[in-house]
Formats: C-alpha cells, structure tokens, sequence
C-alpha cells in the first residue's frame, strides 16, 4: 500500500492503471501451478502411472505367453515389445481411469473455487469471468495431455525395464525404428489428449451449475460412462457417430505406414463440437451467474 | 466532466438497488451514498442484506434493479476499469487451505491484470508484514487460525495501492490484539486517502472507526449519515423530580421543550405520578428535554436560536438554574443517545433474524 499513497492517485493515474498485456499469462501460469501443487493431481497421475506399470509387472511374472485375442488388444505383442506397454496401457485406461481423472479436475475447475470461496476473490479481483473460463479450460486440457503422457511414459519405462524394446512391427506389417515409434507413441498420446477436451468442456459446464465440485464431477464421469454405453448399443447406431466417446479407442490408424489421419481429424471435428457447444453453455451460465459462495 | 467531479464526491453511489431471490428481496431499494475519503460503517444485524448489497457493488451478482456506481463508474458495466482499485474483503476470507499463505497472496494477484508481475513477491510480502502475518507467510493456510485467516484475507484487499477499500466484517475472529491492529490499519488507511466501506453488526466497531454509517433492517435502508448526524436530535437531559410543572417552565425558560417523561420508563426507575400515598421517591417524575451534544461536553437546546442565555450552557448551571427556581433536583443526568440506542430503536431488538 504504501509504495504510493492511494491519496495521490487521481482519476488520470488510475486510467494509466489500466490493464495491460503484460499480466495476461499471469493467470495461466498461477492455475497450472496450483493445479500440479496439489496432491490429489499428483495422486491422479500416480494411480494412472501404475496402470501400465501392473500390466507390464503381471505380463512378466505370468508363466504364460499371454494368446492373442485374449485380454486387451496388442497384450500379446507386450513380450515381442515392450513399447506396446504404452499402447496396452491406454486402451486400458481410457473406458473408464482417464475418463475417471479427467472428470475429477474438469468438474473441479469453477465449482471447486467456488467450493473454496475463492471464486469471489479471483472475480473481484478482477479475473475476468471469460478469463477465468477460458484459464480453467486450458488448465483441464493441460491435465488431459499430463494424464496421457503419464500412461505412455510410464508404459515406456515398464516396457524398457521388463520386456525387450527394438524395432517395432506396425499392423501394416512395416517396421519402424525405435525413434520414429516413441514419435509414435507421442502421436497416440495426442490422440487421447484430443479425445479427452470434449469431456472437459463438459465438466466445465457442470461446474459453472454448482458449488460443489464432487456434484461436477461425479456428473462428468458418470456422463462418460453413459456415452461409452450407449455407444456399445447397436440399436442405437444413428447415435453414435455424435458421441463423444465414439472414436476413443480409434487410434490403431496411428499404427499403420503410412500415417492414417483420417480418424484423428474425425476425432478431433467431433470434440471441438463438443468443446463449442459445452464452452458457450458454461460461458452462458457462468458470465451471468451470481455468485454467492 | 461531470464524472469525474463526482468521483470526488462519492465513492459508492447506489439508487433505488435492488437484489430478488426469488419473491424476497434481499436488499430494497438502497439508496447509498458513500463519501470519498470517508470511513463508511455499513451496520445492521445478521441477515439485513449487507452482504448482498456488497456482492451487487462488486459485480459478483446482479441487481435485480437499480444503479450502482463505484468510483464514479457504472457498475458491472466498468468492472474491469473498477475492480483492480478496489480492495475487498468480502464475507470472510477463503483461500486454498494446501498453498502457503503467500503463495494463497500470488495466486489472487496474479488474477488482477492490472497487477504487475515484477513487483509481485515485493508487494505480497509487504501486504503480510501490514497485517502482521510476515511469520507465517510459508505457512499452509489449512494451519491457520481463523483470525490469520482473516488477516490474511486484509492482506489480500492490500496487495495493490487501492482507492476503495470495501471489508465485510473485518474483524470477524479476531482476537482483541486482532480487532485494535485492523482498526489502527483501516484509521492508517482512512489517513492515505482511501475510501474504506466497513460492514459490520457490532456497533462499537463502527463508533470506534467510522466517520459515517448507513443502518439496515431487513434489506432496507433506514438511515445514514455521519455519525453525529445518526446521533443527532436524540441526546437528552433528564431531571427527577417531585416539582415536574416547575422543572418544564425552568427549562422552557432555558429554551429546551421539555416535557413529563411517560411512565413507567424503560429504566426501571419507579415514577408513577400520583400513585403512591408516602412521601417517598416514587413521587418523583422524570422531565426530559431534547438537546443537542456537542463534543465539547456542552449543552445546548436542539433548536439552537431559543437558547435564552445566547449561548451554550455548561450542564451545571442547568441544575443552578433549576434549583433556583424552586425544583427539588433529585437526579439530574444528560442521556447521550449512543448508536446502539440508535441502532435498536431502528432494526428492532431481540436475536431473531427477521427473515
């Protein structure tokens, strides 16, 4: 306070006080920094690290060679090659553990500062309601690309420590060296990333209608598996095609030479639709809500 | 301009505001002027919209109806323009309890665009040293007291140089150490030029802070002013005595409209005209005249030009007088109206919430 006396600022300084440009990342940083200070992120990612992990660790132990068309795709590779942990690891995780994760921190974004009282503070401060939307979705999306990453680089390090890694045979039936098949992975890993924003959008919207953040993001969660149901249903085919769930698993193009990226672009039409409508929805409710926590 | 004169005249401006939750109104049609440079006490008991009227100035809810200008603009419309010179404490600190409490300091300015970065450690340090928490800076919020909590919550509305200051319930927890540093800080303040807007239900606060006060009751607005003024026209002087018809035509005759107090008075005090046989006080009647209090410990007559004597009387010669003109003065006492008086007598006593 007292580096300039508030008696002194007249109206001409205070314009001059004006926002600038220069604190416009400010707040981006800060979230991100918050979100990754918290335990329970940490908590998140460890629980989705140890998903490969178990999968490379019982692989090994297992007297068996694991046949194929048992268990999850590609199990039956994870012994030739030890990338495929990575690969194994997401299939496994997406149904239900990143889908699960995602929802904990899409559908804590506004409800959870709102949960804490901090909304107000953050508004008065001022964040800017379209700011603070728009910081809090990238924050979501920035956990997404943290949530895959995790799964593809513990499955990595499993497969390295466990199993041997070389060349890798693509379901084309090329090979691809080491290097390009991390690139590989890094491409899958984005794949998710991108599937996963839809949801977010939507746990963001869920917790613009609530206060309290377990309410967001149990909806978000349970709205994921809902998709993933009725996508399974064949009756309800029409349906599908509008689901955000619907191209989750459809990364095996990824795995092919030359690079098909036909269903990412499909994918990723699709969530930016989702992100669209459930973006304006939330900015709909949460730029004319009153808050009162 | 015309508004910029009238930022200097008033740092909150309110007509007609306000605030529906669904039939109920929460806050009805204030009318609030908030001087600037004033110390404004914002009193009325738990529930009278206090609150809700701070959440409609700050943007965080919408009027229903009705304008409010903070700093001479219009709000919500000049939010951006506003908010980052106004400092607010609003319903109890809230911070997140797994940061430290500078970090929690960080975390809220970074929100403010305005707010540079470079000067950001500086001035969250300097923000915890000004409400005394520098020692438990890298302390987790989750391990603070409530009373930390709210200084820290202070901490919070300091971190820029403000010109409006608006606390709700600032002293909220603290302990009396806690309630005489946040008074001394908002007198400190108040010195620097900033406007501070001060909710509050305890009277004594508001009488030992403030320059004005508003008073709400069930979302209305029933009076403000400077705190003289809210005082103003209530303080009396009251005689006890058996000599009642005498006491009102010496005190006429000092030029103050007195009159036969009704009995019985809410003092407990025995005065029931007439009806005891025994010689006994309880003949007595209390005869009371309205007067006006200046600080200087003078009486004079709440319609200043009657004052006989052309002047002020000290309270004595009052009683000189009286007894001169044959009252038997057997109490004599000058009844300062305190706001506490003032404030029952407008919300109503008693601990229910009205609504």
């Amino acid at each position: 306070m007292s580096d300039k006396p508030a008696a002194t600022v007249a109206p001409q300084t205070a314009q001059a006080r004006t926002p600038r440009s220069g604190g416009a990342w400010a707040l981006l940083v800060s979230e991100l920094t918050v979100l990754f200070r918290r335990r329970r992120t940490w908590a998140l990612l460890l629980a989705l690290a140890a998903v490969p992990v178990l999968i490379a660790v019982a692989v090994r132990l297992s007297s068996q060679e694991p046949t194929p068309g048992r268990g999850p795709p590609f199990l039956d590779q994870v012994t030739q090659n030890g990338l495929f942990v990575a690969v194994t690891g997401l299939i496994v995780s997406i149904p239900l553990f990143l889908p699960l994760t995602v929802g904990v921190v899409a559908g804590d974004t506004i409800a959870g500062e709102a949960g804490l009282g901090t909304l107000r503070y953050l508004l008065v401060a001022p964040a800017g309601r379209v700011r603070l939307l728009v910081v809090k979705y990238v924050g979501a999306a920035v956990f997404c690309l943290a949530a895959t990453l995790t799964v593809v680089t513990a499955g990595v390090l499993a497969g390295l420590a466990l199993f041997p890694v070389g060349p890798l045979t693509l379901l084309s039936g090329d090979t691809i060296s080491l290097g390009e098949s991390f690139l590989r992975a890094l491409l899958i890993a984005g794949y998710v990333t991108v599937s996963l924003l839809g949801l977010s959008a939507i746990g963001l919207f869920f917790s613009t209608l609530t206060v309290v953040p377990v309410g967001a993001m149990a909806a978000t969660i349970v709205l994921s598996v809902v998709a993933q149901v009725l996508d399974s249903l064949p009756q309800l085919d029409w349906l599908h095609p509008w689901l955000f769930s619907h191209y989750w698993l459809d990364f095996a193009d990824l795995l092919r030479q030359p690079v098909d990226l036909s269903s990412f672009g499909a994918n990723a039409l699709l969530q930016g639709g989702y992100l669209l409508v459930f973006g304006a929805l939330a900015y709909g409710r949460f730029v004319t809500k009153d808050i009162l926590s | 301009m015309s508004a910029a004169a009238r930022v200097a005249d008033l740092a909150i401006e309110t007509r007609a505001l306000t605030k529906r939750f669904g039939q109920q109104a929460a806050v009805d049609a204030i009318d609030l002027a908030v001087p600037t440079g004033s110390v404004f006490g914002f009193l009325g008991p738990n529930g009278s919209g206090k609150t809700t009227s701070i959440r409609v100035m700050l943007g965080l809810a919408a009027a229903t109806s009705g304008e409010v200008r903070v700093l001479g603009e219009p709000m919500p419309a000049r939010l951006g323009r506003v908010l980052p010179q106004v400092g607010a404490l609003v319903e109890g600190p809230a911070f997140y309890p797994f940061l430290s409490g500078a970090a929690n300091l960080r975390r809220l300015d970074s929100a403010d665009r305005a707010a540079p970065t470079g000067s950001r450690r500086a001035r969250v340090d300097r923000a915890l040293e000004r409400v005394g928490l520098s020692n438990a800076a890298g302390k987790k919020v989750a391990a603070y007291s409530l009373g930390m909590k709210q200084r820290l919550g202070i901490a919070n509305a300091l971190l820029m140089p403000r010109r409006l200051l608006v606390l709700d319930e600032p002293t909220n927890g603290l302990d009396p150490q806690g309630t005489r540093e946040v008074r001394a800080l908002v007198r400190s303040l108040a010195d620097e030029g900033t406007t501070v807007f001060v909710s509050s239900h305890l009277l004594a606060e508001v009488e030992h802070m403030c320059t004005h006060a508003a008073i709400m009751s069930a979302g209305r607005l029933v009076a403000q002013g400077t705190l003289d003024e809210l005082r103003a026209g209530e303080s009396r002087v009251r005689v006890r005595t058996p000599d009642a018809a005498a006491a009102i035509r010496v005190l006429a005759g000092a030029g103050l409209a007195a009159g036969l107090e009704p009995a019985p008075n809410d003092r407990g005090t025995e005065s029931f005209p007439g009806a005891s046989a025994s010689p006994d006080r309880s003949a007595d009647h209390w005869v009371s005249a309205p007067i006006e209090l200046p600080r200087s410990g003078r009486v004079a007559p709440a319609d200043p030009g009657s004052w006989s004597a052309g002047g002020q009387l000290e309270e004595e010669d009052l009683v000189a007088a009286l007894v001169a003109g044959g009252v038997r003065v057997r109490g004599f006492e000058v009844q300062e109206t305190s706001l506490e008086d003032r404030f029952v007598a407008l919300t109503g006593e008693g601990f229910d919430v009205v609504r």
